[in-house]
Order: structure tokens, then C-alpha cells, then sequence
């Protein structure tokens, strides 16, 4: 079965420091990879490499069997690769129905149109409809997103990045910043996701990874400590030494 | 061969001129990210204390120049303990609207207060002459100037490199929040470095009032070759600063000189090549 | 058209829910600025001078508040894509043929032009960099204008032209009617056009853009072409405007590129509030009366009321006025 992501040997240094060492691995359709490891281990720049918001210096990166290594951020997500951020990104004035639907839109490579009104696009509406309702946030379709709570922000993150039906999404640190409280329907949202999407997630709740996470990375200064099942990382004594504590 | 060298010392003064005034703005807008357009009005006020401490008052020229700096100092220091720090936090376009807003009212202000001519700064016996320097003489203006600019220069260098002041700025550039947990009273190295442009800008003004004549608009008319200086060095950078004044002053001259009906244009030309080259200064990659 | 009001009574709605963000049809602010303006021509025929003037100002804004309201670029430079309209209809009505509405035509597509070229360069920056560029290009095409002044006239401007009679009917009369009608006319439509552009989908990419760039980059948008079009489009009503300047005073001057001109619509544009496209207007329109009256009066006392009052708005911005008063009203749009 060919990968639906697959990262070979990815490198990168930030003038002195080798931020990413020879990272490869591969991600098939279903699988929900947790990618762990101590701070400041590299995770988040290899997500970024992952979607285009870096450049590696060495190593390839396919997507759905085809090489996107040079390929623009905007590209890669025409390719099937959605993401979210682990510092929330949204536009901060614009009404949360009208962020899904400009996800929507985007997706449908609309937004070259320049003369009929958003209002008249009423089935990317009622998909927009449809998506609020699925997170809970149908109350707040015409709220700013600055105006919403933290949680909610998180969850319009993940909506946005699923609206746009990638085949392979990247979760950086989707429960960054949420109270314990808040986040269960960002748990429930991870629970529903289709099954044949592939998922890596960046996370650093050991429960949330052993409970949602069929396979487990370890990053550790850059480079790839173990790979393996949540039972092979739990048993691994390189893991355990590097930062898993008991 | 003759034009050449004209072109060169009037270019070198030029430049310093733009340096010595824009050297201010550019540690600004690095260090406190804010946007002064009124920095323009702070060599106008500088010009016109020294102008009227010579002429009205009859004070020595050795004298009217640093108390004009030194008043200059005082104003950009209160200016910006008062008013400005409280613009730090807004956005890039609101900053540019007040400041501009500012010239505005500095501009009438001055007008109002000393009428709209030319203000000229009777220069003393010992610089109205020329100097002779063996192959060839020059206006002893041109040399103080020049003079004046590589004195400046290498004093903000020292400053920066060898003075615990120049510490705490280059720690509060590159990062305020970390400059500050670390016990750097970042307010005083804000203040007392705003006033210190705010001085050098005065100084310009002074030094650069053959070329530059002080009249009410003057806070508004050079600022965009102050600007122009400041993106083309790059935020923060003195040495980018420099480079790029006496590069563009030497074009600006040559152009002036070789090819007067095309205006400014070669200067703005070779702005923006140099922008697009180095969006982040000329020293910066 | 509103399929969606039937879904909200299926859900369970809580007392007060929001509704779902909609857009008002765009056909209307336009309408109400052709009556107002139609409405003030009648009430003061002497001032249609100034009316004129106000017209072609707003139209001027307007393509401004497209670029830094909307897309969040904040432009110095905008007056080259105004003098670029304003010198390319006169030329053509000096050299080639009076009629007002081709010369129209001709000042749309030199602004578009101008703007496509200079995009093409200006949109690989942002922030500051952006900002210089945008003066350093106004600059420059203000010197090739100096240089080329067997075209343009240099310094004396560019006049002797005649324009002919607007639809092959109607004279520019000394009055100034036939001026203020078509002038308010062409805004009117440009207006409609914008707020079309702002209301479609294109125009939400390019607000997002203008808020979160990232965000829009990680949705798949083509950031840079996107802007690239938006930017054309702000140059096309900018050399609208430089048009009609020029056709209904007979000249045009080098100011229709200076950087004063730039300045002064920016702040007319942050006076009235940019985004919207209504401040744009608003702005336009108080800032030339205003100018009107004051014009007699010392220049200097004027730049005092001018920089008093920038000061002022940023200390007491009515951009949150506005966005205060929005929320009390019932959410973003």
C-alpha cells in the first residue's frame, strides 16, 4: 500500500543549529500518528516543513505519491494536505460562519469570483451550516473569532482544516492552551474523524496520545528516536530515557 | 576628473548630512518599532534654535550649536516620556497617521511662532573659508560636515559596542521582554535613546542647512530621503545607515550634477533596486 | 435566495442567537450616494465646482480603502496610479479624441496598467518595505513625468485640451453640470462595482489575506494573485478618477502624482474609517469641504486643524467607534 505521506531523510539547520536531522517516515490512510518529544525537539519545524512554511535544505517530501518538496504552501493543500497551527490563526474580525465558508471556497478554487455575493453560493452555506453544527458552534455563526473563547478558537482551527476534506492533516498541538474543562468536544472532534484520513498529531498529553494515537514518533533534538506502536514507545528504554520519566 | 571629485566631497556631505539625521530614526524604528514621521520636525527644530540663537540672540556659533542640539534633546525626550510611548502598542498605519499629524501641528506651530522664510545659520569666520588640503581646497563647511558625520558614526559605534548603555540597546532591540526580565530599565534605554536621535536629527539640521534650507515645511519635505535611508540601511543598523546614506547622497549629487532634468529619478531607482535586493537592510540577509 | 432562514427554527434556538452573517445587496449605498449627490447638485447649483471635486475625491478613496482597507496594504504611492489616469486621458484627448468617455476608458486601463506593473514588483514585500517601495515608484514615475515633458507639459501642466460632448449629446457647460453629473454617475457605478468585488468570495480571500495571511496561505489560497488582481483593480478606479479630473478641469498638473496627493487620502480615508468603503466616501467628502472652507484662510492654520485632528482620531480612533457600535448592532459580517 503506497503512503499517503511519506518524509525522506528531511533535513535542516537554522545557521548553526540542525534543527531537523534525516527525519523519515511514512504515514498510510487511517493511521493517527502522534509525534512526541521533549521541547524545543523539532516538532513544530517539521510540521512546517511538512506543509510549506519552510524550506528543508535536503530530503524529499511526497504527498498521495507525488513530490511536493518545491512545491508552494498553497500547492500542497490543492494536493490534499491540510494543517492547523499550535499559536491560533484566524482572522480575527471575520464571522466564524464566513471563515468556514472562505475554507469552503477555497476548496472549491472559488475565490477567483469577483461578482456574485457570498450569499449566493446557498450549498457551501449550508456545508458551512453543516460543519457549526458538527463542532457545536452554530450559536456563534456570526460572532467575530477574536470574540469567541480560547476553546472554541481551537475547534474553528481543526473545522477549517478538515473543511477543506484533506486526505493527510497535520495537528499542531491541538489542545495547546485549552483548561482540562473545555476540551471535550476537541476531544470528541478527534474521536470523529473520518477513517481514512491520516493523521499526525503534535501533542504532549501522554493520555490524550496513548488513548487517540495508533502509532507513536519520538523526536528528540531533531532526529527520530523510535517509531513504533503506543506499547513498543511505552516499553522502549531509549524513550523512557529521554523524557518519558517512569 | 574635476566634476568627479566634486561630485564625491558634495555626495560624502550630502550622505553624512542624511546619516546624522537619519541615524536616529532608523535606532528608533529598530528598537521601539514605532514609526516616527515627525523625526523630520527634530532637524527642523534644530536648525531653526541654532538659526535664531546666532542671528537673534547673538550667541557664538560654538555656542548656539550645542545649546540647539541640547534643546532638541530635551523636546524628543519629553515628546516621547509624554505622548509617543503610548503609541508603542498600536499599529504600524496609526503611528504613521499621528506622527505625520504631529509634523502637522509643528510645522504651524513654527511658522506661526517665527513666520515662513528661509532661516539661514550665519556660519563663524573659521568655517565661511576654504581649506586648503594640498591637491586640491574645499569649502571648510564641507569638510566640518563630513567631519562631523565619521564623528558621529564612530561615536554610535563605541556606544554600542563598548558602553554598557549600547549593551542594554542592543539587548532591548533584539529582544525587549527578555531585555527587560533581565533588569535592563528598558524605559530609560527607550526615552534616553529617542532623545539622543532625536539630538543627532538637530545636529543634521544644523550641518545640513546649506543643503537642506529650513523653512516650515521642512519637517515634511526630506523626510522621505530620511526614510528612504532608513528602509534602504535597514532598522537598527547604524553601519546599514551610514552605507546607505553615502551611497544614495553620492547618487543623489551625481545626479544632480550629470543628469538634472531626470530629478530624483536615479536616486529613487536605485532605492528600490536596493530595497528589493535587501528588503531588510543593506547589512541584514 | 434564503434558504437559510428556513434551517434556524429546525435547531433548538436559544433566546438572542445570532443569526447567520449576511451582506446588504450591494446596489444599495451605491443608489443612496447617486440620490444624495443627485439631491445636493440641485439644492446648491453654484458649488458644483466643488461637487465635482468631492466626487472625484471619493472616487480617488475609494480605490485606496480597496488596497489598504481591504487588503491591508498601506500604500504612500497611490497617487501615481491617479496621475497615471489623469495624464494618459488627457493625452489622449489632446492627441488622438476629445470624447469624454473613451478618454475614460483610456485612463481605466493606463491606472490598471500601471498597477499590474508596479504589483508585480511592489506585492513580493510587506510591512515598511512595501510602504518606501510604493513612494520610491511614485517618485519615480512623478520624475519620468518632469523628464517627458513634451508630453506632459512638465511644470506648466498639461492643458488645451477641449473635451467634446459626453455621449455625443451633452456639452460641458461653464456651469459645471454636465461635470458633476457624469462625475457622480462614473462613482456611483465604480462604487456598485466595489462593493460586488468587497461582497464576492474573491473579496473575502482578500480580507482574510489582509487579516491572517498565514491563515489563508494554510487554507490554499494564491495569496500573491489574489492581491495582484485586487491591486489592479484599486489602480483601475484610481486612473478613474485621475480621468475625470482631468476631463472636467481641462488640465492636469504635476500634483496628480505628487506625494502630498498620496498623503492626503490616506488621511482622508483613516479620518472616515477605511474597510468599509462607506468611510472612504464619508472621509472624501468632509476633508474637501472642509479644505474648501479653510482655503482661504492661512495654509498654515489649515495643516494645524489637519495634524490636530489625525492626532486626535489615532488617540480616540473611530475605527473602534465603529466596531463598537457594530457589535451593539449584532456581530461581524
Amino acid at each position: 500500500m503506497s503512503a499517503l505521506l511519506e518524509l525522506k531523510s528531511l533535513d535542516k539547520r537554522f545557521g548553526g543549529l540542525h534543527v531537523t536531522r534525516h527525519v523519515s517516515f511514512a504515514l498510510q490512510a487511517g493511521d493517527r500518528l502522534a509525534l512526541i518529544g521533549p521541547n524545543g525537539a523539532g516538532k513544530t519545524t517539521l510540521v512546517n516543513q511538512i506543509s510549506g512554511v519552510l524550506a528543508s535544505d535536503s530530503g524529499e517530501i511526497w504527498l498521495r505519491g507525488q513530490n511536493v518538496t518545491q512545491l508552494s504552501q498553497a500547492r500542497r493543500v490543492r494536493a490534499g494536505l491540510a494543517r492547523t497551527f499550535q499559536i491560533t490563526t484566524l482572522a480575527p474580525h471575520i464571522a466564524v460562519q464566513r471563515q468556514i465558508e472562505l475554507a469552503l471556497f477555497e476548496r472549491e478554487e472559488m475565490t477567483g469570483r469577483m461578482w456574485r455575493s457570498i450569499d449566493a453560493y446557498p450549498a457551501l452555506q449550508a456545508e458551512a451550516q453543516g460543519i457549526l453544527i458538527r463542532f457545536g458552534l452554530r450559536a456563534h455563526a456570526a460572532t467575530a473569532t477574536q470574540d469567541l473563547a480560547y476553546g472554541e478558537q481551537r475547534l474553528i482551527e481543526m473545522a477549517l482544516a478538515l473543511a477543506l476534506r484533506p486526505q493527510v492533516v497535520l495537528l499542531d498541538e491541538p489542545m495547546a492552551g485549552v483548561p482540562k474543562g473545555d476540551g471535550e468536544r476537541l476531544l470528541a472532534a478527534l474521536d470523529s474523524l473520518p477513517g481514512d484520513l491520516a493523521v499526525l498529531i503534535i501533542e504532549h498529553d501522554m493520555d490524550l496520545v496513548f488513548r487517540f494515537a495508533n502509532r507513536i514518533v519520538v523526536l528528540a533534538e531533531g532526529a527520530v528516536l523510535a517509531d513504533g506502536s503506543p506499547d513498543d514507545i511505552r516499553r522502549d528504554p531509549k524513550v523512557r530515557a529521554a523524557y518519558l520519566g517512569n | 576628473m574635476n566634476t568627479l571629485l566634486n561630485i564625491l566631497i558634495d555626495g560624502l556631505a550630502y550622505g553624512m548630512v542624511l546619516f546624522v539625521i537619519a541615524v536616529g530614526l532608523s535606532v528608533t524604528l529598530g528598537l521601539m518599532r514605532f514609526v516616527n514621521l515627525s523625526h523630520g520636525a527634530f532637524a527642523m527644530v534644530g536648525g531653526y534654535c541654532a538659526a535664531l540663537l546666532t542671528r537673534e540672540a547673538q550667541w557664538s556659533f560654538w555656542l548656539a550649536v550645542p545649546a540647539a542640539v541640547l534643546a532638541t534633546a530635551l523636546l524628543g525626550g519629553l515628546l516621547e516620556a509624554l505622548v509617543l510611548r503610548h503609541l508603542y502598542r498600536r499599529k504600524e498605519l496609526e503611528q504613521v497617521l499621528f506622527t505625520i499629524g504631529l509634523s502637522f501641528v509643528l510645522i504651524a506651530t513654527t511658522n506661526a511662532l517665527v513666520g515662513p522664510q528661509v532661516q539661514m545659520i550665519p556660519l563663524p569666520p573659521l568655517l565661511s573659508g576654504s581649506v586648503d588640503l594640498g591637491f586640491r581646497t574645499l569649502p571648510a563647511q564641507r569638510l566640518l560636515v563630513i567631519g562631523a558625520g565619521c564623528a558621529v558614526a564612530a561615536l554610535a559605534a563605541w556606544t554600542v559596542s563598548c558602553t554598557r548603555f549600547g549593551i542594554w540597546l542592543r539587548a532591548a532591540v533584539d529582544h525587549s521582554g527578555t531585555a527587560s526580565s533581565l533588569g535592563i530599565p528598558i524605559r530609560t534605554v527607550q526615552c534616553a535613546s529617542f532623545a539622543a536621535g532625536a539630538a543627532l536629527a538637530g545636529l543634521g539640521g544644523i550641518l545640513g542647512a546649506e543643503l537642506m534650507p529650513l523653512e516650515p515645511y521642512y519637517a515634511l519635505k526630506y523626510l522621505v530621503l530620511v526614510l528612504v535611508v532608513v528602509s534602504v540601511g535597514g532598522m537598527g543598523s547604524i553601519t546599514g545607515s551610514l552605507l546607505a546614506a553615502v551611497l544614495l547622497g553620492v547618487i543623489e549629487t551625481a545626479s544632480k550634477y550629470l543628469a538634472s532634468e531626470w530629478g530624483s529619478l536615479f536616486f529613487f531607482v536605485a532605492m528600490a533596486l536596493l530595497l528589493a535586493w535587501r528588503p531588510n537592510g543593506l547589512l541584514k540577509r | 435566495m434564503n434558504t437559510m432562514t428556513t434551517l434556524t427554527p429546525v435547531l433548538a434556538a436559544a433566546p438572542g442567537q445570532a443569526a447567520a452573517p449576511r451582506c446588504a445587496p450591494a446596489w444599495r449605498a451605491p443608489l443612496g450616494v447617486l440620490l444624495v449627490g443627485m439631491a445636493a447638485c440641485a439644492l446648491m447649483p453654484d458649488q458644483l465646482g466643488l461637487m465635482t471635486r468631492i466626487f472625484i475625491t471619493a472616487l480617488f478613496v475609494l480605490s485606496l480603502d480597496l488596497v489598504v482597507g481591504v487588503a491591508g496594504l498601506a500604500t504612500l504611492g497611490h497617487a501615481a496610479l491617479f496621475g497615471m489616469g489623469a495624464y494618459a486621458a488627457g493625452i489622449f484627448a489632446l492627441q488622438v479624441h476629445p470624447d469624454p468617455l473613451v478618454g475614460l476608458a483610456v485612463g481605466i486601463a493606463a491606472g490598471a496598467g500601471l498597477a499590474v506593473l508596479s504589483g508585480a514588483f511592489l506585492l513580493r514585500f510587506q510591512g515598511f518595505t512595501f510602504l518606501m517601495l510604493t513612494v520610491a515608484i511614485s517618485q519615480i514615475l512623478l520624475s519620468l513625468a518632469q523628464k517627458a515633458r513634451h508630453w506632459t507639459g512638465g511644470d506648466d501642466g498639461l492643458s488645451g485640451f477641449v473635451m467634446g460632448p459626453l455621449l455625443g449629446r451633452f456639452e460641458f457647460d461653464l456651469e459645471g453640470r454636465v461635470a458633476a453629473l457624469y462625475a457622480l454617475v462614473v462613482l456611483a457605478v465604480l462604487f456598485y462595482v466595489a462593493r460586488r468585488i468587497v461582497d464576492s468570495p474573491f473579496g473575502l480571500a482578500v480580507r482574510g489575506i489582509h487579516e491572517n495571511r498565514a491563515r489563508m496561505a494554510a487554507l490554499g489560497t494564491p495569496v500573491f494573485a489574489r492581491l495582484w488582481v485586487l491591486y489592479t483593480v484599486a489602480g483601475a478606479m484610481a486612473g478613474a478618477a485621475g480621468a475625470l479630473s482631468a476631463q472636467t478641469n481641462a488640465v492636469v498638473g504635476m500634483d496628480s502624482l505628487s506625494f502630498a496627493l498620496s498623503a492626503e487620502a490616506l488621511v482622508m480615508l483613516i479620518l472616515g474609517g477605511a474597510g468599509r468603503l462607506t468611510g472612504a466616501l464619508i472621509g472624501a467628502t468632509v476633508f474637501t469641504v472642509l479644505h474648501h472652507t479653510a482655503a482661504s484662510i492661512n495654509p498654515y492654520h489649515w495643516l494645524f486643524v489637519v495634524g490636530a485632528l489625525l492626532m486626535l482620531v489615532v488617540l480616540v480612533s473611530p475605527a473602534k467607534a465603529w466596531a463598537w457600535l457594530r457589535r451593539r448592532s449584532g456581530g461581524a459580517r
